[in-house]
Parts: C-alpha cells; sequence; structure tokens
C-alpha cells in the first residue's frame, strides 16, 4: 500500500481542525443548547450520530492533557469524563467552526456518506453484539462503523481537485474508490483516516480498522470483521429495498465468523430498512 | 497538618447578617504541610484575609491549587496581596480547558483585563509560576504531596488529596455525583451505569483513608432533583462517600448562598437525624470562616 508522505501529512492534519461539521447536527445542537434543560442524552444522541464531531470530542479527551489511563471510545465515556456542560461547548464550538456545504467542489455526496457511516456504524454494533461474543465492545464498533470513512470528507474538503478525479476513476467501474485514490491521492481514505485518528491518540485498535478496513492482508480481528461486512452490507443503503436483496444475494460475507450467506446475516439484523429510514430521517435538513 | 477555612460559600459572596457564624466568602482553604509549607485551594473572595496574614510572614512561598475556574473559586485571585511585593514567589496549580483550549494560566489572563482590573499581570512583583496538571499528577510542596482526581462539575474539576507525613486529606471543590443520563430500562443505561460506578470507585480511591474529607454539600436530599446537573453534591452522598472512604472527619462546605446561618444549621441537623450516626463514622462538621483542623 501507498505510504503518506510528510507533505500529504502535514496538509491533512493542518485541514481537519478547519472541518465543518454535518449541517443537521449543528443545527440540532443550536436548538437543543438554547434550552438550558435539555436532557444530556439527547445531546448525546445527535453528537453520536456526527463524525466530526464525535472524532473532535475523541480527539480533545484523549488528548495529552489529561493522560488518561484507558483510551476513550465513545462519546457517552466523554460524558461521563469531562460532564455533559463540556461535552455541550465542545459540540458548540464544532457548530462554530462552520457547516460541511451541501454541494462541495468535489463532487462528493456527503449525505450519502453519513448515511452509510449511520447505518454501517449501527450494522457493526449489531454484528458485534450477536457475533462478537465478549471479544469486542459493542459500542466501540459503533465508533469504528461511524468513523471508518472519515478520511473521505477529509478528502473532499480539504484535497476537492484530486478526490474529484479519484471519484470519477472508481465511477468509471474499472476500479474500486480506494484503488483510485491510492493512484492519485497516494494513499486510500482509511489510511488518511487512521492517520488522523492516530495522531489524535485514539484507542490503537481503532486506528487499526480504519486504516485496515480496504486491505486484502489485514490482521483479523473481531472489530474488522464486524466493520468489514457492516461496510459491505451498507454498501447498497441509497438503493431501493428489492435492489439491495438482488445486490446481497451475489456475495458472501467479506470476513469470517458470519457463514456464508450475506442475506441470512442481514436478516439477523431484524429490520435493515428502519436502520436505512432512522439515518436517513437523522441526515435530512429542515427547509425552513 | 493543619487547616483552616477562609471561605466556605458557594456561588456569590453573601455577606450580610444572616452569614455572620458562617460566612459570606466564597472558596478558600489554607492547609498548611508539618513543616508549614503554605498550600491554598482555591482563590474565591475568602483568599484576601487570608492574604492579609500572609503580610507578617514574607517573603510568601504559596503553592495555589485551583479546583475548576468558576467565578467563585477564583475572582478572589486579583486581590491576593503578595503577588504586588517582591522576594514573594507564587505557583497557581490547575487543569486544562478543553473548551477554550488554555492551560491554568487564563484565570489570570482572562481577570486581569483593563476593562476589569486596573492592574497589569506583567505589573506584579512576585515571582508566578504556572503549573498546568494532568489528571492523577502528583505535585510535591515540600514535606507534603498534592494529588490531583478528576471530579464531576459543568466545568473541569479536580479534587486533591493532601499526604504529609502519614496524615491526608481531600477537598473535592465543586462536584456532583456521577449519575446515569439514561432511564432505567433504555437501551444505553447498563453500560453508562457500569462507567458511573467506576468513575465513582476512582473517586473513593482516591479518598481512602483521609483523615478530613472536605466535601461539597450544597444542597439538601429534598432541594437536589430540582437541582440535578448544577454540579453540586448533597449531605447525604458527602455522608456515605466518608464513611466507606474510612474518614475520620467529614467538613460539609459550598454552603447555598442564600441560605441564613440558622438555616444552615437547620438542614444539617436534617442531615444527620436522615443519616442515623453507626459505628465508626466519622466527626461531621460543617465549614464555617475562620474554622480550624489539627491532626
Amino acid at each position: 500500500m501507498s505510504q503518506l508522505t510528510p507533505e500529504l501529512e502535514k496538509r491533512l492534519t493542518v485541514a481537519v481542525d478547519r472541518m465543518p461539521a454535518f449541517p443537521r447536527s449543528v443545527q440540532m445542537v443550536l436548538e437543543m443548547t438554547r434550552n438550558i434543560n435539555c436532557l444530556p442524552k439527547q445531546l448525546v444522541g445527535v453528537i453520536e450520530k456526527d463524525p466530526v464531531m464525535t472524532m473532535k470530542i475523541l480527539k480533545v479527551i484523549n488528548s495529552a492533557y489529561y493522560s488518561l489511563p484507558n483510551k476513550i471510545t465513545s462519546v457517552n465515556q466523554s460524558v461521563v469524563y469531562l460532564g455533559i456542560n463540556t461535552i455541550k461547548n465542545l459540540a458548540l464550538s464544532c457548530a462554530a467552526v462552520g457547516i460541511l456545504p451541501r454541494v462541495n467542489t468535489a463532487g462528493f455526496d456527503i449525505q450519502r456518506y453519513l448515511v452509510h457511516s449511520l447505518t454501517t456504524a449501527t450494522v457493526a454494533r449489531l454484528l458485534c453484539t450477536t457475533y462478537g461474543k465478549g471479544e469486542s465492545d459493542p459500542g466501540d464498533c459503533y465508533v469504528a462503523g461511524l468513523l471508518h470513512d472519515f478520511g473521505k470528507v477529509v478528502f473532499a474538503q480539504f484535497m476537492a481537485p484530486e478526490f474529484r478525479e479519484a471519484l470519477a476513476l472508481g465511477d468509471a467501474g474499472t476500479m474500486p474508490l480506494y484503488e483510485a485514490e491510492r493512484k492519485i491521492i497516494g494513499v486510500d481514505h482509511g489510511v488518511a483516516g487512521a492517520m488522523l485518528a492516530k495522531r489524535w491518540q485514539f484507542p490503537e485498535q481503532l486506528v487499526q480498522v480504519i486504516r485496515d478496513h480496504h486491505k486484502v492482508d489485514a490482521e483479523p480481528s473481531v472489530m474488522l470483521n464486524c466493520l468489514q461486512v457492516a461496510d459491505q452490507i451498507c454498501r447498497v443503503v441509497d438503493r431501493p429495498p428489492e435492489e439491495r436483496q438482488l445486490a446481497w444475494q451475489s456475495q458472501i460475507p467479506a470476513a469470517p465468523g458470519f457463514g456464508d450467506s450475506l442475506p441470512a446475516v442481514v436478516t439477523g439484523l431484524g429490520d435493515f430498512d428502519k436502520i436505512v429510514a432512522e439515518a436517513t430521517l437523522f441526515v435530512q435538513v429542515d427547509k425552513h | 497538618m493543619k487547616i483552616r477555612f477562609w471561605g466556605v460559600r458557594g456561588s456569590i459572596p453573601s455577606p450580610g447578617p444572616k452569614t455572620v457564624r458562617y460566612g459570606g466568602n466564597t472558596t478558600c482553604v489554607e492547609v498548611r504541610s508539618d513543616a508549614g509549607e503554605l498550600i491554598i485551594f482555591d482563590a474565591g473572595t475568602g483568599i484576601f484575609p487570608l492574604a492579609q496574614t500572609l503580610l507578617k510572614e514574607l517573603p510568601v512561598e504559596a503553592n495555589i491549587f485551583i479546583t475548576h475556574t468558576h467565578w467563585d473559586h477564583i475572582h478572589g485571585l486579583p486581590f491576593f496581596i503578595p503577588f504586588f511585593i517582591p522576594g514573594n514567589s507564587v505557583r497557581i496549580h490547575g487543569a486544562y480547558d478543553v473548551v477554550s483550549s488554555q492551560g491554568i494560566e487564563q484565570i489570570m489572563n482572562v481577570q486581569m483585563q483593563y476593562s476589569y482590573f486596573p492592574i497589569r499581570e506583567a505589573e506584579l512583583h512576585a515571582r508566578i509560576e504556572y503549573q498546568t496538571l494532568e489528571i492523577g499528577e502528583s505535585v510535591v510542596v515540600g514535606d507534603a504531596t498534592v494529588t490531583s482526581t478528576l471530579l464531576n462539575h459543568p466545568v473541569i474539576d479536580f479534587g486533591y488529596r493532601v499526604d504529609c507525613n502519614g496524615k491526608s486529606m481531600f477537598f473535592t471543590g465543586d462536584h456532583e455525583p456521577w449519575y446515569n443520563i439514561y432511564e432505567p430500562g433504555e437501551e444505553g443505561h447498563a453500560e453508562y451505569q457500569a462507567m458511573v460506578d467506576e468513575k465513582q470507585r476512582q473517586m473513593d480511591e482516591a479518598v481512602h483513608g483521609v483523615d478530613v474529607l472536605i466535601v461539597d454539600c450544597s444542597y439538601t436530599r429534598a432541594e437536589y432533583p430540582s437541582k440535578k446537573g448544577w454540579g453540586h453534591s448533597t449531605f447525604d452522598y458527602a455522608i456515605a462517600l466518608a464513611r466507606r472512604a474510612g474518614a475520620k472527619r467529614l467538613v460539609c462546605t459550598h454552603h447555598e448562598p442564600t441560605r441564613s446561618d440558622d438555616d444552615l444549621e437547620k438542614v444539617f441537623a436534617e442531615a444527620l437525624q436522615q443519616n442515623p450516626a453507626q459505628s465508626g463514622d466519622p466527626e461531621i462538621l460543617l465549614s464555617r470562616e475562620g474554622l480550624e483542623l489539627e491532626f
């Protein structure tokens, strides 16, 4: 796999501090925090659905300033440590950076990205509960799902021309997007996302699964397996239900331990359409 | 070790005829190690009368530990007279603020601005050092060691433990018991509860076996439900904590600012009634300005 050049690493690191959050989360955080009696769980419910806010909060809490004995992997854990008011103000400072534009110059569909990340997160958590057998934490798998494609948003926002080219190459059907990214940018979005996660001292396992989710010879782990299968299932979230079924039918699970039928794994999740509907509803921005 | 209370009131100074016995100054606790090292917890308005007594022992070497940066714990700081006298040295310790991305030096920067205070920090004559502490970091102050513990408040709050020649004390600053943000039966409740229990366990460990435990007891159990999330504890929580810790003495502080002396004694007596004495209980007392404990 291609390596990150120091120039590219610097470019991406500088970029992320200026990274805006998603429109719907910003809107909801601003609305909720105007009410002094806003319930902590409602605020957590919004923050943990926004990859940018989640990234930034995990970045802060895992920073060297506090030297916590254990790495923090979830928004809820951050609330227990720092208190809801501090998390609320961190979310507000994310909101103050701005909102991701609906249309970006890379031609990257951020709404679709968000629905994919959210559903992957939910599915990875469910898969971990069913197949993980205590070997991985379902909450950690959720965060892995939410953040696995974070590199894409960073590319879209701060390396728009290169990413646009990679997207075009991917859309042409000759190679998957991650290969197109490696060819044009030098690294795929997994490596870019992992670089940031590592720099921010995220838990090592989270860094690894973000980095390896498109790597063929990656060291398997329960978390990575759950993420890869969730990612595979959710690749078709934007298609109508009957098309999804067709797509799944021709596939076997992308990681070992899930049997040999992808449709069977999906059935085991319960109501997949509902998972997608909830994610889509969250992402939709009110047009008033 | 010796402890003297200079400010015991929460939130805002509350002078007047109704608070004469316990005092209206905001939080400031002076601790002296066996060798006489000066450790000061918080710089509420109580630090001003303390500062005046220090003029007898120049040069002053003060070690101030700020539990958190809310006004009532820092607003006496610009009036800490030893700052103005050459030869004195003041070390200020506290937590890093994640929201402002600043270390503890911000408590002076923020207060000593032209619009709010006539003197600039650069005009102070004492040697001032700032030390932003990590969670669990220990600072050696002569024969004493001060260790931070992250507690729960609407801003980062450190509790501090002092150990000196086998004796120890702990001060919470402002602290509310961690609580579950989910209702029983809701998704996430069990997982969150496990984290809450773990945080309390860590605090219990930090408090274990102290001779004197000083705890934020702003509210009664009846008042608490309407103040949940405001960042303060109840008498009941403090008593239970002191019992678990095996503390020898529990001092209840951070008195609610609207509480008169009579009311304070009344709610304290009620709290003691609601928590009937058990064998091995700590001595439980209310903090008041001028209260001295030696151990």
